[in-house]
């Protein structure tokens, strides 16, 4: 599942992906009829059109015999808690967020490379994963390459303000959130903002190119793909 | 349209927001620290602990009628409220019985719910909050911005400012004399006051008894040295045994001030006995139902698990920025935007729900783990299908979208041409943030060329 902030805006990280799965042995498909996990409706209360958005996913994503990983724990929670309340009677077939597959599922916790990646990283941990039981499955991967070294972030268990359609309706609650966000995340000097979850980083990302700050925000699955 | 937590944000003092957000940002990490400490494995007992009030919940109606057998048979009067008004006028009824017009009392949530004060006042009586916090904000005419440390939003300077403006004594920021003032004030009213008011903090079903607990004092003076005590308790108080206080005093006192336990925990078990030379000779409870009932009936039920520690305030990214004030009900937070709508309804304050980013922080902080983000969610749902929802996004069209392949790619193409339209959300997500620039490659593209 490609997520639709992959499919506007960010397609090197639906890249990553795929290029990271496949490295790791997967035979990855991309239905090109995708579109959105229903989860903008769905948060902002009108749970009708999330219904209908749910239902089309469903239909084209989760089949007989088949895995769905997806670069967000947003989305990936979506499947779980969210279709689970918008349909309580129905089983749901649930997609993996990319660490949490390779982590629980693949087995897999160390990112054996003969590569280099020396950065400091702060790693921003995105809420979501909280809804779905993910601690520092990501960070694991990432801070067993050679040469990463991730900052302490003070506060780390503050969310960025980004809160999907928050942002836009709470603006000025959101972009408060951000700056305090920021503050922590900045204050150990790294050279990237690494996160799991593109609603954070576009977020986040946007707030430091509005204040001046150039700073990389990256996917942690470019990090991965790009070590392979 | 936003809610009334954005609109309060804008308009807060950057002072007060950092009041609010350095306290609670210490509050938490204080509570992380003290059940670390405490347990050997919190998270187990925050799961225990909630399951203790599920069964509360589940079996509310028999532990109510034993809690009621027990506290009679101990002595203690026990009076049904319905609502808030029924409520003050049983409490008002009960201060006329008593002696004098000066009423001492202790912190209690369910007494600022119900708007006790405002009664006993239009009424002739002198209601005094002998709770630091509480006696603060009585005298600068505020309002509670946090359900266990009422005046987080001030600072030591506008304290003492407060009490040099009521002569209580010369401007200081020293606390333990802020403390000196405020007690050799409060000292006479005590020995005035023959009827007091307090909260309770767990009602216990199968002995009768009922607990408090506190760290200044005040919640005993107004208890014991009264001869009338009123126990004001919201319905889902209650607790089985005494037994389950082993675990739940500590989980209350460490996720509320980072304490193993709190200086006093008060155990009441009725009025002075013969033979006794002190306590109060009439101990009264008033159950309070007050929307209560409603909320345990539907989907909303979990919140009654709730033991007002405060942890949720204290962790939330959004109440951080704008104290309780914000969310224009006494109690605020994650947890006052699912009571406060639960209590009253959703036309009243289905927007409160909103003023979240579901990150999901209080509900991994919370002792008896009420799941609050999913509650948020159904209060959304429930905000638009009363039609009390603001926001005039069109989602209809979004999902025609979303479930149509062409509509979606052909809306992928136009988007780099979407800055160019004027949209409020548009500007709104500009006020702070740059839009992401088109310069990654397309996946689509890219999945059709290598594959």
């Amino acid at each position: 599942m490609l997520t639709c902030l992959c499919d506007a805006f960010y397609g090197n990280v639906g890249i990553a992906t795929v290029k990271v799965l496949e490295h790791l042995g997967c035979d990855v498909h991309f239905d090109d009829r995708q579109t959105c996990c229903g989860q903008p409706p769905f948060n902002a209360g009108d749970w009708k059109q999330a219904r209908e958005i749910a239902n089309y996913t469903k239909e084209i994503l989760f089949q007989e015999g088949q895995t769905v990983v997806t670069p967000s724990a947003s989305c990936a929670a979506m499947t779980r808690e969210g279709y689970h309340l918008l349909f309580p009677d129905q089983e749901h077939p649930h997609a993996f967020e990319l660490s949490e597959f390779i982590t629980n599922e693949l087995g897999i916790t160390k990112w054996e490379t003969t590569k280099t990646y020396n950065k400091k990283i702060a790693f921003h941990r995105a809420c979501h994963g909280r809804g779905i039981g993910l601690t520092n499955e990501a960070e694991q991967l990432v801070v067993s390459i050679p040469g990463v070294e991730l900052v302490p972030i003070r506060n780390s268990e503050q969310c960025c303000g980004f809160g999907g359609a928050f942002c836009v309706v709470e603006p000025h609650l959101s972009s408060e959130i951000g700056k305090a966000k920021i503050e922590t995340l900045l204050e150990n000097q790294p050279d990237e903002i690494v996160s799991g979850d593109m609603g954070c980083l576009m977020h986040l990302g946007g707030m430091l190119k509005h204040g001046g700050n150039n700073i990389r925000i990256r996917h942690y699955a470019e990090i991965l793909a790009e070590t392979i | 349209m936003s809610t009334r937590v954005e609109k309060y944000s804008n308009q807060i003092k950057p002072e007060t927001a950092g009041n609010v957000s350095s306290a609670s940002q210490a509050k938490t990490a204080q509570r992380v620290t003290a059940l670390q400490t405490f347990f050997d494995q919190p998270e187990q007992m925050q799961i225990w602990a909630s399951r203790v009030k599920g069964y509360v919940l589940d079996n509310l109606a028999d532990l109510l009628i034993q809690f009621e057998a027990n506290c009679l048979k101990n002595g203690i009067h026990v009076h049904w409220a319905d609502d808030a008004k029924e409520a003050n006028d049983i409490i008002l009824g009960l201060c006329k019985q008593g002696v004098g017009t000066t009423i001492v009392k202790a912190k209690s949530m369910a007494t600022e719910e119900i708007h006790l004060n405002k009664c006993l006042e239009s009424n002739g009586f002198q209601p005094i909050e002998t709770d630091l916090g509480e006696f603060v904000v009585q005298i600068d005419d505020d309002i509670p911005t946090h359900i266990v440390t009422p005046i987080i939003h001030k600072n030591r300077g506008e304290i003492s400012k407060s009490f040099l403006r009521e002569n209580l004594g010369p401007e200081t920021i020293v606390p333990e004399e802020l403390a000196a003032q405020a007690r050799g004030h409060l000292r006479s009213k005590f020995q005035a006051a023959k009827i007091g008011i307090s909260g309770v903090n767990f009602g216990i079903a199968e002995s009768g008894r009922i607990v408090l607990v506190e760290n200044e004092g005040n919640s005993r003076l107004s208890t014991t040295a009264v001869d009338t005590h009123i126990a004001v308790m919201g319905i889902e108080k209650i607790l089985p045994s005494e037994q389950e206080l082993a675990t739940f005093l500590p989980l209350l006192a460490g996720s509320a001030t980072g304490q193993r336990i709190t200086t006093y925990t008060h155990f009441i078990t009725g009025p002075r006995q013969p033979g006794q030379i002190d306590g109060p000779t009439d101990v009264h409870i008033v159950l309070l139902d007050n929307g209560r009932s409603k909320i345990l009936a539907g989907e909303y039920r979990d919140i009654l698990k709730c033991i007002r520690c405060g942890a949720c305030l204290n962790v939330c990214p959004v109440y951080r920025q704008v104290g309780g004030h914000g969310y224009g009900h006494v109690y605020s937070g994650p947890l006052g935007a699912v009571l406060a709508p639960g209590l009253e309804g959703v036309k009243a304050f289905g927007d409160l729900a909103k003023a979240s980013s579901l990150c999901g922080a209080c509900e991994e902080v919370c002792p008896v783990r009420i799941p609050i983000p999913r509650m948020l969610l159904q209060l959304r749902d429930e905000t638009f299908r009363e039609g009390a929802n603001t926001d005039h996004i069109p989602w209809k069209v979004f999902s025609m979208g979303a479930t149509k392949p062409f509509v979606w790619k052909s809306g992928l193409m136009l988007l780099p041409m979407a800055p160019l339209v004027p949209h409020p959300l548009a500007s709104s997500w500009k006020s702070s943030r740059d839009l992401p620039k088109n310069e990654q490659v397309s996946f689509r593209k890219w999945w059709k060329t290598s594959r």
